[in-house]
């Protein structure tokens, strides 16, 4: 139960209700954030995850999860939609994935073809929503108020982007790529999403359209039957039920590239708390981060004697170098062992054995990425509650 | 029966595998307030009201007069603006300042 009390596992209501016909009434199992508490609701394909929004469907994975493995199970593996006419009806003999705009031959491919006439490819990668651990910030943004466990790694398997914009051929003069997928907003005036990669960005071979995550096919919440993968960027452009790409000679500028998902254009991507940036840019590529996935807040661990601590770090592809822990809120610090290497884009693991008098301690974790990219000791702050990557604290107690 | 088959498929393969079903969702109920019933069924037209609830406190009504503007201008809320200003007093007055049990 140690790892479960990580975010307090409660029961608001009866057992016997939990055998009522809909998991979605939030009468059953809660969970408690620092800053709320939310109904942990079962759907089709997944397990009981924190459900922050219903329609459309926003589920964040219980962070115990995070402590199973460096691998997140399709099963756990956080959700998250913008619009609310979702495509729950898609045929795959039926479905068709379309690439046209400014190349020599528009091109339409079934599944059936992406997965016969070209090569596939796996990468081991982290998709990280750009608001995960926005309801931290202080001072408090609007938006999804999301704990950390709107990020997942996952193993994806597809074909290289590239591969399909070379034999559809690019023309000269492209700029950008934009994506698509089948899910609609509810009414004509909100803007559909769409999101644009750099053309060299798209053709760099490790952007993915992917058709299975940990070797099954894409849950249906997770963007079934592809998705964009792109490797060391913030979620927000692994557009979900891809079936629609289009190369362009411009700058794209709908709604979800020119007003929203921006980030203050400085080094920090921050401006001081409750301030506004002069000037903004699309959001790219993922900051590092780093957890003790081992103990939850308020855990008890055995004093005098040596404790495991492990968790997880990542970065935006640099790789991580290193990993130091503290039990004296940042006075010393240890370098962790690093765990096995799924690749510069994945959860590395680390672990610790450390021995604790009794006594309370703040743990607290460092990454340092090979760019030597490391995390700050106090939080940067944005209006729009992107970006998160404070060093962590989670204070145990050692008796 | 050759006349009947295609549409027997045609059922089958819409209750197939790739068909996906949410759960049923369950009506979230705003606390009371003279524009309670305006505000839940202009909001929930387009999006679940736990949009709304999860927001943070006490952020000062400006904070919601934006979220309505943002609605209207941004995503073509189609609500008139008398309509608007109410939506927004009242989602101040029950959100916009810190909550009775002290979460914020």
């Amino acid at each position: 139960m140690d790892i479960m009390n990580r975010r307090r596992l409660v029961t608001a209501m009866g057992a016997a209700l939990l055998s009522a016909p809909t998991w979605a009434r939030s009468g059953g199992q809660s969970l408690v954030l620092p800053f709320a508490k939310r109904p942990l609701v079962r759907y089709p394909q997944k397990r009981p995850l924190i459900r922050l929004t219903t329609r459309p469907p926003q589920l964040e994975t219980p962070f115990s999860v995070f402590g199973e493995g460096p691998i997140t199970p399709n099963d756990a593996f956080f959700v998250r939609y913008h619009l609310a006419d979702l495509p729950l009806d898609i045929d795959p003999q039926q479905f068709r994935l379309n690439l046209g705009g400014h190349v020599e031959k528009p091109l339409s491919f079934s599944l059936a073809d992406l997965k016969r006439d070209f090569p596939t490819q796996e990468i081991v990668a982290v998709n990280q929503c750009s608001g995960n651990g926005r309801g931290f910030f202080e001072p408090r943004v609007g938006g999804g108020q999301l704990g950390n466990g709107a990020m997942g790694n996952a193993r994806w398997r597809g074909v290289p982007l590239r591969a399909l914009l070379d034999r559809a051929g690019v023309r000269a003069g492209a700029r950008q790529v934009t994506f698509n997928g089948l899910d609609n907003p509810p009414t004509d005036g909100i803007p559909d999403f769409i999101k644009a990669l750099d053309i060299d960005h798209a053709r760099d071979g490790e952007v993915l359209v992917a058709w299975a995550m940990n070797g099954a096919d894409l849950p249906f919440l997770n963007g079934y039957p592809l998705r964009l993968v792109v490797p060391g960027h913030y979620g927000t452009y692994w557009v979900k039920h891809l079936n629609e790409i289009n190369v362009v000679d411009a700058l794209y500028d709908g709604y979800w590239m020119k007003t929203a998902y921006r980030i203050p254009d400085n080094d920090c991507a921050c401006v001081a708390p409750g301030g506004k940036p002069d000037k903004t840019r699309p959001i790219s590529r993922l900051n590092i981060r780093s957890f003790l996935t081992s103990h939850s807040p308020e855990a008890h661990i055995g004093s005098g004697r040596p404790v495991l601590l492990s968790g997880i770090a990542f970065d935006g592809g640099a790789g991580i170098a290193r990993v130091d822990v503290s039990t004296d809120k940042g006075r010393n610090w240890r370098e962790a062992t690093l765990g096995e290497d799924l690749g510069r884009y994945s959860f590395r693991p680390w672990q610790l054995r450390q021995s604790l008098p009794s006594g309370r301690y703040a743990i607290l974790v460092r990454a340092t990425s090979r760019s030597g990219e490391t995390q700050p000791l106090d939080p940067r702050w944005q209006p729009a509650g992107y970006m998160r990557n404070v060093v962590e604290t989670v204070e145990v107690i050692a008796s | 029966m050759k006349l009947l088959l295609p549409c027997f498929l045609i059922a089958a393969s819409s209750a197939g595998a790739s068909a996906y079903r949410l759960p049923l969702e369950q009506p979230i109920t705003l606390p009371p307030g003279p524009d309670a019933e305006l505000t839940a069924a202009t909001c929930s037209a387009c999006h679940s009201l736990d949009y709304v609830t999860t927001q943070p406190r006490a952020k000062g009504a400006q904070f919601w007069t934006d979220s309505v503007t943002k609605m209207v201008k941004v995503y073509g809320a189609p609500i008139d603006p008398a309509d608007a200003n109410r939506i927004a007093a009242y989602l101040a007055a029950i959100y916009g300042t810190p909550s009775k049990n002290g979460r914020p």
